[in-house]
């Protein structure tokens, strides 16, 4: 059974690994606008993948959906095998889902700390949390180094430190990431798809909904194509890389 | 034949420009008269324009300083008010000046019970810390219902919608309070001789209630400094005041935020009530607006939305208002000056609008988070 098929149908049969996060036949509206139509999506431990489509496809509907600031109308959203349609965003960050934002929206008249502490919110244990601050600082040295700044006074590749890191601080088992290469000078484009590699490699699911679908696909796992709310592909990186279909009309090749 | 150029002045610019200068020159003036009649009484400057300005002694500015500074720590303290629901919504709570009348009003029906219960009279501080709570508790349980009934609702909405709904909400409380206990003035019982008189402290002598004004104000404000600056509360609240969506992804309960904030401002709200009727000793259902109005532009002189700026905008309108009549408009010859307080508030407020729109700590908004 391939990966796709197990996507397409859920929870597949024969397949012990349970997904972490998944969309059955979610259908969403704005009012009269109907924008996701029947998608199923399933994101497993560990997995990178990736969402691709134009605008006005339904990529930050998706996001929004999968955190519970908008509820579908007719499906389920499965977190780790509970359907989680009418719960609250808090009580799915609790349960691991986090999101680094577009455009890294930190609050810029707070320190870095505040910021990074405030992705703890919803945890208590002292420890845990300190180990999680000594672990971004691991991760990104710069940070500890602006720690008492506001978090508006950085520049953009340290935003997008600060925002990675509020994120892990809610331990999260699958990061949610909405254009993480958005706004970026191109010089850290590259390093922010690194990092996103390593931050997986140390075991963290990562769904990235991404424009620049040829560096996403280059070190994801899998991915899907959404297209004015549907999902057209749906197959392991590698292959979306090689179909013409997608390279016409995504990686801007004829 | 006239050229239209990005450059070219406006009759409105030459118009501000115009009263920049005439406020600028009346103060300068004004103090340099004063300084003038304070050095040598007889000179020709001092007596050009109020040949019967007498100055004032060391003691008398002493006086009114302490008078300034303490009604501007209640200012401050409703301002508190005025500041975190603009902060965190971005509308202004007219309200809010009722919310302080409420607590007054608390004030007064407890007190004139524990006169009655002779209470008042023989255990003074139990009763002032009781009617402090009642207060508190009054204050906030009006700001919360507040929000829940009236600017809940209208969340999404334009924020004019809620601020046109503010003055409604206003409008009801007044009536409602005066409805219920009519509308003659109410007179706090008398305070004991031991907190009321005159003490010398620094070589300034302050009535013992202005000083109990000016203590109390000052523990709730560094009580509040210390909510919103120290703890996951007030972290919360500052989180939920730049962005509300990316607050909630951090798990904060926006809603149980939002009332929090107006819980917050409304037990300051109380406890300036509290303090209103120690010093001025009576309160009817229109205590509220001035003072209320009042605080609003402190709040904006400060830089509104910044909780250092309502603190350091209250003290600096209530001292203005004490000071500048004696100091500016009676060397200037202007007639009444004692009447003219409430002029000066809002002179005070047009001159920061003038100079520095966002006020003395504003940061400048950007366009989406403008009201």
């Amino acid at each position: 059974m391939s990966v796709s098929e197990d996507a397409a149908m859920g929870q597949a049969a024969g397949d012990d690994r349970v997904a972490l996060l998944e969309f059955r036949d979610v259908n969403t509206h704005y009012g009269a606008v109907h924008i996701l139509k029947d998608v199923n999506l399933a994101i497993y431990p560990g997995e990178l993948v990736c969402l691709l489509g134009g605008n006005a496809s339904g990529k930050t509907t998706t996001l929004k959906t999968l955190l519970g600031m908008v509820s579908p109308t007719s499906g389920d959203v499965v977190l780790n095998g509970e359907v989680v349609n009418n719960k609250p965003i808090s009580y799915r960050v609790e349960n691991g889902v986090t999101m680094v934002p577009e455009n890294r929206r930190l609050f810029k008249r707070l320190t870095v700390k505040e910021n990074l502490v405030l992705g703890a919110y919803l945890r208590s244990d002292k420890d845990g949390i300190e180990a999680d601050l000594q672990h971004v600082f691991e991760l990104f040295p710069r940070v500890e180094e602006r720690l008492s700044q506001k978090a508006g006074t950085l520049s953009g590749g340290e935003q997008q430190m600060v925002a990675i890191g509020r994120a892990l601080m809610s331990r999260p088992t699958v990061l949610l990431m909405d254009e993480p290469s958005m706004g970026l000078a191109p010089a850290l484009v590259q390093q922010n798809f690194d990092l996103i590699q390593q931050i997986n490699e140390e075991g963290m699911a990562v769904f990235m909904v991404e424009q620049n679908a040829n560096m996403a696909l280059s070190i994801a796992d899998r991915g899907w194509v959404l297209q004015t709310g549907m999902v057209v592909l749906d197959d392991s990186a590698k292959s979306l890389l090689a179909n013409p279909e997608m390279r016409a009309a995504y990686l801007g090749e004829t | 034949m006239e050229r239209k150029s990005a450059r070219q002045v406006s009759k409105v610019d030459r118009f501000l420009t115009f009263i920049r200068v005439f406020l600028v020159s009346l103060i300068v003036i004004g103090v340099l008269a004063f300084i003038a009649q304070q050095v040598a009484p007889d000179n020709p400057f001092a007596r050009w324009r109020n040949p019967d300005a007498v100055g004032l002694t060391g003691d008398q500015f002493k006086g009114l300083l302490m008078s300034g500074l303490s009604q501007g720590a209640m200012y401050g303290l409703i301002a508190l008010g005025y500041s975190m629901v603009y902060g965190v919504l971005g509308f202004i709570n007219f309200a809010h000046g009722e919310v302080f009348m409420a607590g007054a009003m608390t004030g007064f029906i407890a007190s004139d019970k524990f006169s009655e219960s002779g209470m008042w009279e023989s255990n003074f501080l139990l009763s002032l810390v009781i009617i402090i709570i009642l207060a508190i508790m009054v204050s906030t349980l009006a700001a919360v219902l507040m929000e829940r009934v009236a600017y809940r609702p209208l969340r999404d909405s334009p924020r004019l919608i809620p601020l046109i709904t503010s003055i409604g909400v206003s409008f009801f409380i007044q009536n409602a309070v005066m409805g219920v206990f009519g509308p003659s003035t109410k007179s706090y019982p008398q305070l004991p001789q031991w907190l009321s008189k005159q003490r010398s402290i620094l070589t300034f002598e302050i009535a013992g209630t202005k000083l109990l004004v000016l203590l109390v104000a000052a523990v709730s404000m560094g009580g509040l400094w210390y909510l919103v600056e120290r703890t996951k509360t007030g972290k919360a609240m500052r989180a939920v005041a730049e962005d509300k969506e990316i607050a909630a992804l951090m798990g904060i309960n926006v809603n149980r935020t939002i009332v929090t904030t107006f819980a917050v401002g409304g037990a300051m709200a109380g406890i300036a009530g509290i303090l209103w009727g120690l010093l001025f000793r009576s309160v009817t259902h229109m205590t509220g607006f001035l003072p209320g109005i009042k605080a609003f532009t402190a709040a904006v002189v400060g830089g509104i939305g910044n909780l250092s700026g309502a603190m350091v905008g209250g003290i600096s309108l209530g001292s203005a208002e004490s000071l500048a009549p004696l100091l500016i408009l009676e060397p200037l010859g202007v007639p009444g000056v004692s009447q003219l307080k409430d002029a000066v508030a809002f002179t005070v407020l047009v001159l920061v609008l003038l100079f520095k729109p966002s006020g003395l700590f504003g940061e400048q908004l950007s366009a989406e988070d403008r009201a």
